[in-house]
């Protein structure tokens, strides 16, 4: 399938990535370059095959739950733009 | 002794436990060829103090008695690894100014086997690149040329400060992280060794994440010896990466007999591509014929799936990439855009990734977002991961067969020119990773050794694949391969 201009757009939005309006062109057509290589994919039988989930069949390691680290709000908020009284700081998000 | 920079890993460990030699002037003699090499752009933060600390602190146990192999010896690490306190960003402007807070698992073993970090090396943004002309630190330059041509090439990418620094002796050895081929093309493009292990050998904690069920780290060095030297030090089981696995770590050097005799290497004939360089056809059947001399039986084999691993692959990681890199939404760390009056959270994001991304990163970041997105999951996504199944069970079907290694070509082609790519289309680029991809999907271990040079004077590496886990074998056929193709050639120095 071929990506428009709103498609384009709409996928910008969604990835949360500032597109100007006059660069959804260029980014439809590398859309589609990109999708049409993907597009081989088609091509494989892939009935009865399972999707691989894990690189190497293994069982996660379990461990206490209990706390283990903490008290470490200075490093936690040393490289935030914006820090202010031990909390990170955003522009407003509630009206 | 020649100079100190240009020493390997296993020359100067030997150096140094005779005494004839310190960590210190190891370390002053790479800080040295550092400062004259700025034109390759390849060590982006330089770390002389804590360099020289660390030599001192090597020097002692040393002295002591007490000095693992790696013990003194100088290398660059890649920007994607978290250094504590040393500025982190991978190669990307969002994490502009970024100081960790703690040392990655890797780069702490290292630091723990006494190893020295001279500097953080450039890299392409967040490894996704195969030339480095994507970094926010710009391009790294190869200290290869075609003979008396002055053209600027690629060293390869992502991890090309890596290659170039090691290519160039600025450094011992460097640490390499491996995607889709990002350590083993860059080390064929200058001539070095590169090896990818198996994945969930090194812990991925404390790395930038880029695709995660495919990121491994792995040492980039002058000789297949070095790599055992270094991977052995590297690696280990990790808590906190639940995919590292809790296997004991062989003492890898120790397996280097080049004793191959009676091992089984397959050659796929889905990698014979359309349209490949002689050159490259002729390497891989010289590597075939000397791996023959050496004792071992070369068998035909296939590999049906070849043809699907890069389209299956650019679904995964950018899948997976969109996913990490949300975390990169200027709250709490990294960069944050300047804000217009009135604009809210989202315009925030927004505008921090628009201006911390460039161009590939956020192409990928979409590419991810839209084959993750509702509709599509199933027909982009699901099916990419049942194709990289697929994949899987043609090596899987290819070692219960009794073969041992997978010999290929490392890249299509020689390198190019920095810029050569630039009108091409982004699936141009891609497929410089057409011969390593299939190995990160696998989660096998892949290791480039380089093995000839082309009709222009540049390096040309052939890749070994192994079976999981068993690096030890492969880095013995790695090792015997290297013996008989005898590459000896080293740039000679514009910089």
């Amino acid at each position: 399938m071929s990506i428009d201009l709103e498609t384009a757009a709409k996928v910008a939005k969604l990835a949360r990535i500032r597109v100007e309006p006059d660069a959804l062109p260029v980014l439809a057509q590398e859309f589609n370059t990109i999708l049409g290589f993907i597009a081989q994919l088609n091509e494989v039988d892939v009935t009865g095959v399972e999707p691989m989930t894990s690189v190497t069949p293994m069982r996660l390691k379990r461990r206490a739950d209990v706390v283990t680290d903490g008290d470490q709000q200075a490093k936690v908020l040393s490289n935030a733009p914006d820090a202010r009284e031990g909390f990170f700081a955003v522009p407003k998000v509630v009206e | 002794m020649s100079a100190l920079n240009t020493m390997t890993i296993a020359a100067a460990r030997d150096a140094l436990r005779r005494g004839e030699v310190t960590s210190l002037e190891l370390t002053e003699a790479c800080l040295a060829a550092i400062d004259s090499a700025d034109a390759l752009n390849a060590v982006v933060h330089k770390t002389p103090d804590l360099a020289r600390q660390q030599a001192q602190a090597a020097d002692a146990r040393i002295r002591a008695g007490e000095a693992p192999a790696l013990c003194g010896i100088p290398l660059g690490i890649k920007d994607l690894f978290c250094t504590k306190g040393v500025l982190s960003q991978a190669g990307s402007r969002i994490l502009q100014g970024f100081l960790p807070e703690y040392e990655s698992t890797v780069t702490q073993n290292l630091f723990d086997a006494g190893a020295v970090m001279l500097g953080k090396l450039n890299m392409d943004e967040f490894a996704m690149g195969s030339s480095n002309e994507t970094s926010c630190y710009g391009n790294v330059v190869s200290p290869w040329r075609r003979g008396n041509d002055a053209t600027a090439l690629t060293p390869g990418g992502s991890s090309g400060g890596s290659a170039a620094a090691v290519a160039a002796d600025l450094c011992l050895a460097a640490t390499g992280t491996d995607t889709g081929g990002s350590i083993r093309q860059p080390a064929a493009f200058v001539g070095i060794t590169g090896i990818k292990p198996t994945y969930g050998r090194c812990s991925r904690w404390g790395i930038v994440a880029f695709a995660s069920s495919l990121d491994q780290a792995g040492p980039m060095t002058k000789s297949v010896r070095d790599a055992a030297i270094m991977l052995s030090a590297m690696c280990g089981h990790d808590p906190k990466d639940s995919t590292s696995a809790d296997l004991p770590v062989p003492d890898f050097e120790a397996m280097l007999t080049g004793d191959i005799r009676g091992k089984v290497i397959g050659i796929p004939k889905e990698y014979r591509m359309e349209g490949m360089p002689a050159e490259i056809e002729k390497l891989w059947a010289d590597g075939a014929a000397m791996l023959r001399d050496a004792g071992a039986e070369i068998r035909d084999i296939s590999l049906p799936h070849t043809k699907y691993a890069l389209p299956a692959y650019y679904v995964i990681a950018p899948a997976e990439a969109s996913s990490n890199l949300a975390r990169y939404d200027g709250v709490r760390y990294g960069h944050r855009a300047r804000l217009a009056q009135g604009d809210g959270i989202t315009e925030m994001y927004e505008k921090t990734r628009a201006e911390g991304f460039g161009p590939e990163v956020q192409r990928r970041v979409m590419v991810g977002t839209y084959v993750l997105s509702a509709g599509f999951y199933d027909a982009y996504y699901n099916r990419a991961r049942k194709v990289r199944a697929l994949i899987k069970r043609d090596f899987e079907t290819a070692f219960a067969a009794g073969v041992d290694a997978i010999l290929t070509p490392a890249t299509p082609s020689a390198a190019f020119g920095l810029g050569e790519m630039a009108e091409a289309d982004p699936v141009q680029m891609y497929l410089n990773d057409v011969f390593t991809v299939t190995v990160n999907l696998a989660g096998l271990p892949g290791i480039s050794v380089p093995a000839g040079l082309d009709g222009q004077g540049l390096p040309l590496g052939l890749q070994l694949i192994g079976r999981p886990w068993e690096e030890g074998d492969l880095l013995n056929t790695a090792y015997a391969l290297e013996r008989a193709a005898g590459f000896v050639a080293k740039p000679s120095q514009w910089w």
